[in-house]
C-alpha cells in the first residue's frame, strides 16, 4: 500500500515538473493528468477487526468504582457482549429533557424510580441508557449533549442503589428522533433517555 | 472610466504593502477578512463551453475569481474545451502572457481543474485546491438515522461510499498525509471509533468503551487522535496514540467537552465545552495541562472550532435560537466575525477556503466559503443529507 501511495506521489510531481518547464515557455506544453481519480479513493472495505488488542480497556469491577470529578466511571464492555436487548420493556418509562439540558427533573424522576425498582429485583439483567437530543445544535455538540443525558441517568440510578456495573450508556446525539419534525413539538419528543434492558442470552 | 482608475490603485498598494510595512500588512490581512472586503480577482474567460465551462467558473469562483465581461478584467484567460483542453493567461494590463497549455489524460473535470489551479497559482500567487478531496457523512434517509462516509473531490463530484454498514457513523477526520480516516460508528452497537485505511480498505478499533467514543480528530502528524470519550462518567476529552494504545485523559469534568481540533504545530487541542452557564471554546497542551479559554466577544454558544493550517484562525460556528453561523477569530481569541450562516467549518490546506453544513429544510448540503471575498458556492448535493466535512490536508 505504501509503496503505491509513493508511485503515485513520484508521478505526481513528474507531472508537476512537467507543467511548471511548460510554464516557462510561451508555446503550448501539455500537462499530463493521471487518469482516475487525484488523491485517494478507496479500493474496498475491509471488516473491522474487532476485539483481540482493544487498548485500555477500562475493567472498572463494582467495587473499585468511585465517584470523579468527572462522575461514576463505566463498567466494561465486554460484560454485556452477547446479551439480549429489550427495547419495549422500560418503553414506558423513558425519560424527556429541556432544551440543552441533561438535569433529570423532578416530573421525569418517578419513571427512573420504577426502572430502578425493576433493576433491583433482576440482579443477573443489565441496563443500557440511550441518550438522545433534538436537531437543535451542532451534531457532535449533541453527541456529547446526548451522553451526558444518559450519564444523568444513570448517576441518578446509581444514587438510587443500583451497583454501577449495572448500567452502561451510549449517546445517539440527534441521529435517532422519535419525531423528524422541525417544531418544538418534535423537538420535546426527542430530548429523552431511553432504558433498555439487557437480558442473558 | 471608474473601472480603468482600479487597475492601479490595485498596483499601487500591492507595491507598497511589499515593502517594509509588514505590520501594516498583517494588520490590513485581518481586516479584510473581517469586512469580507478582499475584491475578487476579475477574469474573462473564452471558448469555453458546457462543463467545462462550468467547473472552471466553480473552481475559480471559490478560489476567490469573478468572471467578469472583457473589459473589466484583470487577467485572460482564452482556450478551448472542445477536443483537447486548452487555456492561455494573459495580463489584461499589461498583455504578458502568464501560460499557455494544453492538458490530456484524466477526466475532463480533472484537466479543468489542473488548469484551474494554474491559474490560481499564477494570477494570485497561491496553491490552488480545486484537486483536493473531502470526507463527509451522508445520512441516507434509511429508519434509525443510519449513514455513510463518502470522500469526493473538493466539490462534491466523484463522491465514493467509504462505508456500507448501513448503521449510524459522524465526525470522519483525515489522517494527514496519508490515504485514510478515522470516525465514529454504531457498527457493534455502540458508538466506537475506527481507523479505515482507505487504500486496503483495513479497519481497525481506535476506541471502544462503555459511555460514547465520539468526535475523533487525528493529529497534523498523524500519529495521534484526540477525542471525546464518556468512560470516566461524562464526556471528556483524551489523547491516545492512532492504534488506540497510550491512551490519556486530559480534562476531567461533569461537563461535555466536544469537538477537539489540533493546531497545526500538534500543542494545543482546542475544543469546545462550558464554564459554569456559558459555552466557551478552550485549549489545552496536547500532553496535558491548563485549560484556557479562548476569548471570543461578540458571538455566543460556540461549538465545532477548526484551527486553520498556517495556525493564524479558529473557525468554528455559533449558534444563536435556532442560528447557526460559521465564524472566525484568531488563534489566541478576540472578536469574532460572522461569515455566512452555517454549521460545522473545515478548512482547505490553503487556510483561505473553508467547507461547511448548510440546512436546508430536513436535508443539509455541503458549501464552500472563500473566506476573504465571502464568495460562497454550494457543493454537489445528490447524496442525500451530507454534513460534517473534513478536507484532506
Amino acid at each position: 500500500m505504501k509503496r503505491r501511495f509513493l508511485v503515485n506521489v513520484t508521478m505526481l510531481a513528474l507531472a508537476l515538473t512537467v507543467g511548471s518547464v511548460g510554464c516557462k515557455k510561451p508555446e503550448k506544453g501539455v500537462t499530463p493528468i493521471q487518469s482516475g481519480r487525484t488523491g485517494s479513493a478507496p479500493t474496498r472495505t475491509a471488516p473491522v477487526t474487532q476485539g483481540g488488542t482493544l487498548p485500555g480497556g477500562a475493567g472498572t469491577d463494582a467495587t473499585t468504582v468511585r465517584e470523579t470529578a468527572s462522575g461514576f466511571p463505566e463498567g466494561d464492555l465486554s460484560l454485556i457482549e452477547g446479551m439480549v436487548p429489550d427495547t419495549n420493556y422500560f418503553a414506558a418509562q423513558t425519560v424527556y429533557f429541556d432544551f440543552d439540558s441533561s438535569l433529570v427533573k423532578a416530573s421525569e424522576q418517578g419513571k427512573a424510580q420504577s426502572v430502578g425498582n425493576e433493576m433491583k429485583a433482576k440482579p443477573q439483567a443489565k441496563l443500557m441508557i440511550d441518550g438522545h437530543c433534538d436537531e437543535r445544535g451542532t451534531e457532535e455538540y449533541n453527541r456529547a449533549l446526548g451522553q451526558r443525558r444518559a450519564a444523568a441517568l444513570r448517576e441518578f440510578l446509581i444514587r438510587y442503589g443500583l451497583s454501577p456495573d449495572q448500567i452502561y450508556t451510549r449517546s445517539f446525539g440527534e441521529d435517532r428522533p422519535v419525531d423528524p419534525g422541525h417544531n418544538e413539538e418534535a423537538w420535546r419528543k426527542n430530548r429523552r433517555g431511553e432504558f433498555i434492558l439487557l437480558l442473558p442470552p | 472610466m471608474k473601472l480603468s482608475l482600479r487597475f492601479p490603485l490595485v498596483t499601487t498598494l500591492v507595491l507598497l504593502l511589499g515593502g517594509p510595512l509588514q505590520a501594516a500588512e498583517e494588520r490590513l490581512t485581518i481586516t479584510d477578512w473581517a469586512t469580507g472586503r478582499e475584491a475578487p480577482i476579475r477574469i474573462t474567460l473564452s471558448g469555453y463551453s458546457g462543463e467545462a465551462l462550468n467547473v472552471l467558473q466553480f473552481d475559480l469562483e471559490v478560489a476567490g475569481f469573478k468572471v467578469v465581461p472583457e473589459a473589466e478584467a484583470q487577467w485572460l484567460l482564452q482556450g478551448s474545451s472542445q477536443g483537447q483542453l486548452q487555456g492561455r493567461l494573459t495580463d489584461a494590463i499589461n498583455k504578458s502572457v502568464k501560460f499557455s497549455k494544453a492538458y490530456s489524460g484524466g477526466s475532463l473535470r480533472n484537466q479543468v481543474h489542473t488548469l484551474a489551479d494554474e491559474v490560481v497559482e499564477a494570477a494570485a500567487g497561491r496553491k490552488g485546491i480545486a484537486r483536493t478531496r473531502i470526507a463527509f457523512k451522508v445520512k441516507t434517509g434509511e429508519a434509525g438515522g443510519a449513514g455513510e462516509i463518502y470522500v469526493s473531490d473538493y466539490d462534491g463530484f466523484n463522491a465514493v461510499a467509504v462505508t456500507q454498514d448501513r448503521t449510524i457513523v459522524a465526525a470522519p477526520s483525515w489522517i494527514p498525509g496519508r490515504r485514510g480516516l478515522v470516525y465514529m460508528t454504531h457498527k457493534f452497537n455502540n458508538p466506537d471509533i475506527v481507523y479505515h485505511d482507505l487504500g486496503t480498505g483495513e479497519r481497525k478499533v481506535v476506541a471502544r468503551y462503555a459511555g460514547s467514543s465520539m468526535s475523533p480528530a487525528v493529529s497534523p502528524d498523524g500519529r495521534r487522535v484526540a477525542m471525546i470519550l464518556g468512560k470516566s462518567g461524562n464526556p471528556d476529552l483524551y489523547v491516545a496514540n492512532l492504534d488506540g494504545t497510550g491512551l490519556k485523559q486530559l480534562t476531567q469534568t461533569r461537563e461535555d467537552e466536544s469537538s477537539p481540533c489540533w493546531s497545526p504545530d500538534g500543542k494545543f487541542i482546542c475544543f469546545a465545552t462550558r464554564q459554569g452557564a456559558r459555552r466557551v471554546l478552550a485549549r489545552i497542551p496536547a500532553d496535558g495541562g491548563t485549560v484556557e479559554r479562548i476569548p471570543i466577544s461578540n458571538v455566543g454558544n460556540p461549538t465545532e472550532p477548526d484551527w486553520s493550517p498556517d495556525g493564524k484562525w479558529i473557525a468554528f460556528t455559533s449558534q444563536a435560537g435556532n442560528n447557526f453561523d460559521i465564524c472566525v477569530i484568531p488563534a489566541r481569541g478576540g472578536e469574532a466575525r460572522i461569515l455566512v450562516g452555517g454549521e460545522d467549518p473545515a478548512w482547505a490546506p490553503n487556510s483561505r477556503t473553508l467547507v461547511f453544513t448548510k440546512r436546508l429544510g430536513s436535508r443539509r448540503v455541503l458549501s464552500l466559503l472563500d473566506v476573504p471575498t465571502r464568495q460562497n458556492k454550494d457543493a454537489r448535493g445528490n447524496l442525500g443529507s451530507c454534513s460534517q466535512p473534513s478536507w484532506a490536508r
